[in-house]
């Protein structure tokens, strides 16, 4: 069902983890649906994306789409990063089956959440990038086992 | 472990040796017509007759009840079509549960555009069906009441003499989905006061594409497959010898050791669920303790999805299934997770293990370690769990600073 490539960012997902005092945090998707992604970002002076690291609560897909866009945009400029689209995320995979096409839809618009929380955090503007949905809220009860 | 380790027998099972070598000879020896006159034909007659005996006698019920058919998903189908059909003069209402089988659920939601209307009962956070919610859905105009044996994702074995005895009374026909049950708790019709039962050979070891419904003597309902006169003139079509020999040969070592392989099972399955609760924390177990088929196991592990798990349990070898909803092809988790009550990010998380008394404790210890560690490793990935751990600090602070 996945591509080699899938199965390996989701075996060996690069960029898991966590940044303290990130430049810019993002999380996408609701438990409601099964997908929830966090992009963490740390980005220099000039607005170079020096580090980038990525949670998820996901299927195999999920967890190798955000792997894979976390690859993608390290090292660019926060406007390159803004072009990074679902489609570059995807073909970088080598595809994604039709169902799971929302996965990387999902890693785009947690990229562009994350990229939003820096420059709300710094008060510039980025062209071209919108105000992410609604973050995602736990309205489930808490419940303890 | 350098074998497979196959945990998924409510998906379906193998077939044992037995099984395999009773079925041979019907595909290119004794590969004759049932219906035909001369010898080889009869010798295929025979082992239907055979075969149907064996099943009949299981069941407590008698052979000319017994209606061969391609599967579960068939009998199912044919038993609410059919009966609506032959009792709508009676009355259009039909009564069923929130966690039938989707060949149970769908059949309904036909039947519903048809114009019959459809009560879903509810069951309880242990998955076992509402009986006071059943009697008051009855209605003057009920005609058939359909509610699984067991369930097939978390294993609750539901109150069927209850309901037998309800329906009886009221006049009402029972049909139960047994796909899930038969060959691995004992059904008696009689005593169960059931009119109809759906089972399926490939859940007991036998072949796949086979099954049948039970139909008792009395029970007005039609033809489903129209055509030729076999199964007496109910389903029409050519028998599927091979497969209802296997089935047959299926059901007889099924039978003669139903209670040697359902207590090896259960020993396993409670030997796993308190490791599992032992060794994984933040985890839940789906359905009731004690009334749960010998070989189920399910259960709710937070902060993880389902997909993932299952994915990096087959790297190791191990077959499991779950009710996240990437593994059923749609965005809601399991319908059955749901009706009792689990939040969806939890039902996400499911996991189900079904045992033969094949498995051995030896993969039960690898099973528990391997989950042990993917459930760690996919919690490290997850946001969620980051955020409950954060959360859970923040708390203890708090309590530290409070005193
Ligand atoms: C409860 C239940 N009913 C019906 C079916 C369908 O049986 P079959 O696969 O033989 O059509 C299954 C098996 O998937 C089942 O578990």
């Amino acid at each position: 069902m996945y591509s080699e490539k899938v199965m390996d960012h989701f075996t060996n997902p690069r960029n898991m983890g966590e940044i303290e005092n990130a430049s810019g945090v993002g999380t996408v998707g609701n438990a409601k649906c099964g997908d929830i992604m966090r992009i963490y970002l740390d980005i220099d002076e000039n607005q170079v994306i020096r580090e980038c690291k990525f949670k998820t609560f996901g299927c195999g897909a999920a967890v190798a789409t955000s792997s894979m866009a976390t690859e993608l945009v390290k090292g660019k400029t926060i406007n390159e990063a803004l072009a990074v689209t679902n489609k570059a995320v995807m073909e970088a995979l080598d595809g994604l089956p039709p169902v799971k096409v929302h996965c990387s839809l999902l890693a785009e618009e947690a990229i562009h959440a994350a990229l939003w929380d820096y420059a709300q955090k710094n008060g510039i503007e980025i062209q071209g990038l919108e105000k992410p949905k609604a973050d995602i809220h736990e309205d489930e009860e808490e419940e303890e086992y | 472990m350098d074998h497979l380790i196959y945990l998924d027998h409510a998906a379906t099972t193998g077939c044992t040796a037995g099984v395999v070598e009773a079925m041979l000879p019907y595909f290119s020896e004794h590969y004759g017509n049932p219906s035909s006159i001369y010898r080889l034909g009869a010798e295929s007659k025979k082992a239907i007759t055979e075969a149907r005996r064996t099943i009949a006698e299981s069941l407590h019920a008698d052979a000319s009840e017994i209606y061969f058919t391609a599967g579960g998903s068939e009998a199912d189908n044919w038993a609410l079509i059919a009966a609506a059909e032959a009792y709508s003069d009676k009355g259009k209402h039909i009564i069923t549960s929130k966690i039938e089988h989707h060949a149970v659920l769908h059949t309904c939601e036909y039947l519903q555009k048809k114009g019959f209307q459809i009560t879903y009962i509810d069951v309880d956070e242990e998955g076992i069906l509402k009986l006071d919610e059943l009697e008051k859905a009855i209605r003057p105009d009920t005609i058939l009441i359909s509610v699984m044996f067991a369930n097939n994702e978390i294993g609750t074995i539901q109150p069927i003499a209850e309901i037998g005895k309800l329906a009886k009374e009221r006049g009402i026909l029972f049909h139960t989905d047994a796909v899930q049950a038969y060959g691995h708790l004992p059904i008696d019709v009689e005593k169960l006061s059931i009119d109809m039962l759906s089972a399926s050979g490939h859940k007991l070891h036998g072949p796949k594409g086979i099954g049948f419904l039970y139909i008792r003597k009395g029970v007005k309902i039609r033809s489903f497959l129209h055509g030729g006169a076999q199964e007496r003139k109910r389903r029409a079509g050519t028998e599927n010898v091979p497969g209802i020999v296997g089935f047959g040969a299926a059901v007889k070592e099924a039978f003669e050791n139903l209670e040697q392989r359902s207590e090896k099972e259960r020993q396993l399955r409670d030997y796993l669920i308190a490791q599992i609760e032992s060794r994984i924390p933040h985890c839940r177990l789906n359905g009731d303790r004690q009334k749960r088929l010998p070989g189920n196991v399910n259960f709710s592990f937070r902060f993880i999805e389902g997909e993932s798990l299952l994915i990096m349990l087959d790297m190791k070898k191990i077959c499991a299934s779950s009710g996240s909803a990437c593994t059923s092809g749609s965005l809601d988790p399991s319908h059955v997770l749901l009706a009792i009550g689990l939040p969806h990010e939890i039902a996400h998380g499911s996991l189900r293990l079904t045992l033969s008394w094949e498995n051995t404790m030896e993969e039960m210890d690898y099973v528990v370690d391997a989950i042990a560690e993917i459930v760690e490793k996919l919690r490290n990935m997850s946001p969620l769990y980051e955020d409950f751990v954060k959360k859970q600090h923040a708390e203890g602070k708090e309590q530290t600073n409070v005193q």
